[in-house]
């Protein structure tokens, strides 16, 4: 990312930074500018260590977890000790190993919910602001309707009628009703743009249409593009969470969600352990919290003002 | 004046969209879980009933599509939602109405709440630049604006309910009272509702503050706010009525849209306390396979979000002459 030859501005801007100066902007890798800007920001930076050590778990469970997560085999109930660093769930699992096993189906759902509400805001938020008129009226009013109608009820009404949502519907109906928010910023800064200067260089130039909605839009827009798929993941990981919680998931797969399902109906939390319950909620919740201080940091980023004041007082004098 | 038609038509055109999502769901999933529901309840209901609800969800009949969605629509219109098996023989209507106050109690007042008070905090912090408030608490904010809301309830149970006792597990009452408007009653009901009411205060609070907080610092530059200071107005009058009143304009925006993040949470919320609200019933209808009612309370709870955002909307338009005007 950093030493990318660009000969497109593929980073350039990215987002509207007041503080970089506009030689800065030009090809000089841009990229850096960016990194350098993530660098420096705490909350960035505890977020990206914490996604490293999810997305690290969640490719190498084996390595990681001694047991088998399904296994029936130890003592039930057992507390925290050394063989079971977080002690064993009522039916003699080990809950270190199921709560390292149950990382990568949140990574995955996150990930993948992320990626596809981000793809469609961006299609749906910039095809908007391109067509105008009559095609504008209609994505738009189905943006807004997306957007208030509440989802999680809806999609367990969905999950309902399939008896429970397997990993495909959940990411789908997901991803595919978790878009609206973005699609709409998206929507309002590309028609802010539409009259700049560079994007009528371009047409000047007699560049195609998509060549300037990939490469000269979109680009200026990234840190819009990563918001939406940070709110969309975030979003993604506590909704499913909650639909595994109330027996909607997939009651077989290893999940964080799962087991909480499995601790509240063993009542774990009264019938003492209650790490049971607690562990894989911290881990949501950290997960969660991942994606919550990517995003803020973004904002702080890619708004000045916003930054913590006492840096942005060194920074005014370096 | 347009302003107002036109969210009114929004209103319309939403409410229409989640009618008609709750018309072709159960059409469209496949293997009909409604058939399997209706076996199931066979010779228990009468068949009267049964038959509703074949019209109802598109079996056993040969009406065409649209025939059926006319149909459902009239009866939507009528306030006609069918029969609730689970609490047969009692129309669906009638149980949701019967919800609906606990969660307008709990969750409308806690929301209310957690947003005046998010928004004040919001608002103070930015004002205070650099101050305690406000270097302490945005990381503290984002990372509990993460928090699932039933994990917290479940966290909260256990410590104040479970290990010190303070406060009652679930339930929205004592079931020894007798249901009514005595100072009993409403003290009990009051109890039962501290734990879900702070663990929903808690998880939604955050977002509030943190879109206040940005929203205020961003407007505290602009001209105006400056030129109020300049005219040696006194800064209470400047936080309120220059900058709060413009920078909560993006945070009622925000109410709208947020809503059905807190509508999910709270759902969730009363599920782990059983609180008698639409949220557990919902579930319960879910986990009985009463479709009916949980279409029912699908719409019901789609309809409050909707009256929440016009509320907001009104609010937008009495503090923003912009709306009033244009558009």
């Amino acid at each position: 990312m950093t030493d990318a030859p660009v000969s497109v501005p593929t980073l350039a801007g990215a987002g509207p930074e007041g503080a970089a100066p506009p030689a800065a902007r030009s090809r000089s890798g841009p990229g850096a500018n960016l990194w350098r800007a993530i660098r420096h920001n705490r909350k960035a930076m505890v977020g990206i260590a914490l996604l490293t050590i999810f997305i690290v778990v969640s490719i190498f469970p084996g390595q990681i977890a001694p047991d088998d997560p399904q296994a029936e085999i130890f003592d039930p109930g057992r507390g925290p000790s050394w063989h079971h660093l977080l002690g064993t769930t009522a039916y003699g699992q080990d809950i270190f190993s199921q709560l390292v096993w149950g990382t990568r189906l949140s990574v995955v759902i996150a990930f993948a919910v992320g990626g596809l509400a981000t793809g469609l805001a961006v299609l749906v938020g910039v095809s908007a602001a391109y067509l105008g008129g009559l095609g504008d009226g209609i994505l738009s009013l189905i943006t807004d309707v997306i957007l208030v109608i509440p989802i999680f009820p809806l999609i367990i009404v969905i999950a309902a009628y399939q008896k429970n949502a397997g990993l495909f519907t959940l990411i789908v109906v997901l991803g595919a009703l978790g878009w609206s928010y973005g699609a709409r910023q998206l929507r309002s800064q590309t028609l802010s743009m539409r009259t700049r200067d560079f994007l009528m260089a371009a047409r000047v130039r007699g560049e195609r249409k998509l060549y300037i909605i990939f490469f000269e839009i979109l680009p200026t827009m990234t840190s819009l593009i990563v918001a939406a798929f940070l709110g969309g993941a975030l979003y993604a990981v506590l909704t499913a969470a909650g639909l595994q919680f109330i027996g909607l998931g997939d009651p077989n797969s290893q999940s964080w969600g799962t087991m909480l399902y499995w601790a509240e109906n063993n009542e774990a939390l009264g019938a003492g352990m209650p790490l049971w319950a607690i562990a894989p909620g911290v881990c949501v919740a950290l997960l969660g919290a991942a994606f919550a201080l990517v995003n803020y940091a973004f904002d702080e980023i890619s708004n000045p003002a916003l930054r913590p004041v006492r840096r942005a007082k060194q920074r005014a004098t370096r | 004046m347009r302003y107002v038609v036109r969210r009114l038509g929004f209103f319309v055109v939403t409410l229409w969209a989640a009618v008609t999502l709750n018309f072709l769901i159960p059409r469209l999933m496949p293997g009909n879980a409604a058939v399997a529901m209706m076996a199931k309840y066979r010779g228990r209901v009468n068949p009267q009933a049964l038959h509703a609800l074949e019209i109802a969800f598109g079996v056993n009949n040969h009406q065409s599509l649209l025939a059926a969605y006319v149909a459902y629509l009239g009866n939507v219109l009528r306030g006609r939602f069918g029969t609730s098996l689970t609490f047969f023989p009692d129309a669906v209507t009638h149980e949701v109405l019967q919800a609906l106050p606990w969660t307008l109690a709990l969750i409308g007042i806690t929301t209310i709440l957690a947003f005046v008070l998010g928004t004040l905090v919001g608002l103070l912090s930015a004002w205070k630049r650099g101050g305690m408030l406000d270097s302490v608490m945005p990381p503290i904010f984002v990372i509990t604006s993460a928090f699932p809301y039933f994990w917290i309830a479940l966290l909260s149970i256990w410590l104040f309910a479970i290990k010190l006792g303070w406060l009652p597990q679930n339930g929205g009452y004592d079931y020894t009272t007798t249901v009514g408007w005595s100072w009993t009653f409403v003290g009990d009901a009051l109890r039962h509702s501290i734990l879900p009411a702070l663990t929903i205060l808690v998880t939604s609070i955050g977002a509030w503050i943190l879109t206040m907080r940005n929203n205020t610092i961003s407007v505290l530059s602009e001209d105006y706010v400056r030129m109020a200071r300049a005219k040696g107005l006194k800064p209470w009058r400047v936080m309120w009525t220059y900058a709060g009143r413009n920078a909560i304009l993006p945070n009622l925006t925000g109410f709208a849209m947020s809503l059905g993040f807190v509508v999910s949470g709270a759902i969730l919320v009363e599920f782990v306390f059983n609180y008698p609200g639409v949220g557990w019933m919902f579930l319960q209808s879910v986990e009985n396979q009463d479709y009916a009612l949980m279409q029912g309370l699908f719409l019901m709870i789609t309809v409050t979000v909707l009256l929440a955002i016009l509320a907001a909307d009104a609010a937008t338009a009495i503090l923003d002459p912009r709306t009033r005007d244009m558009r």
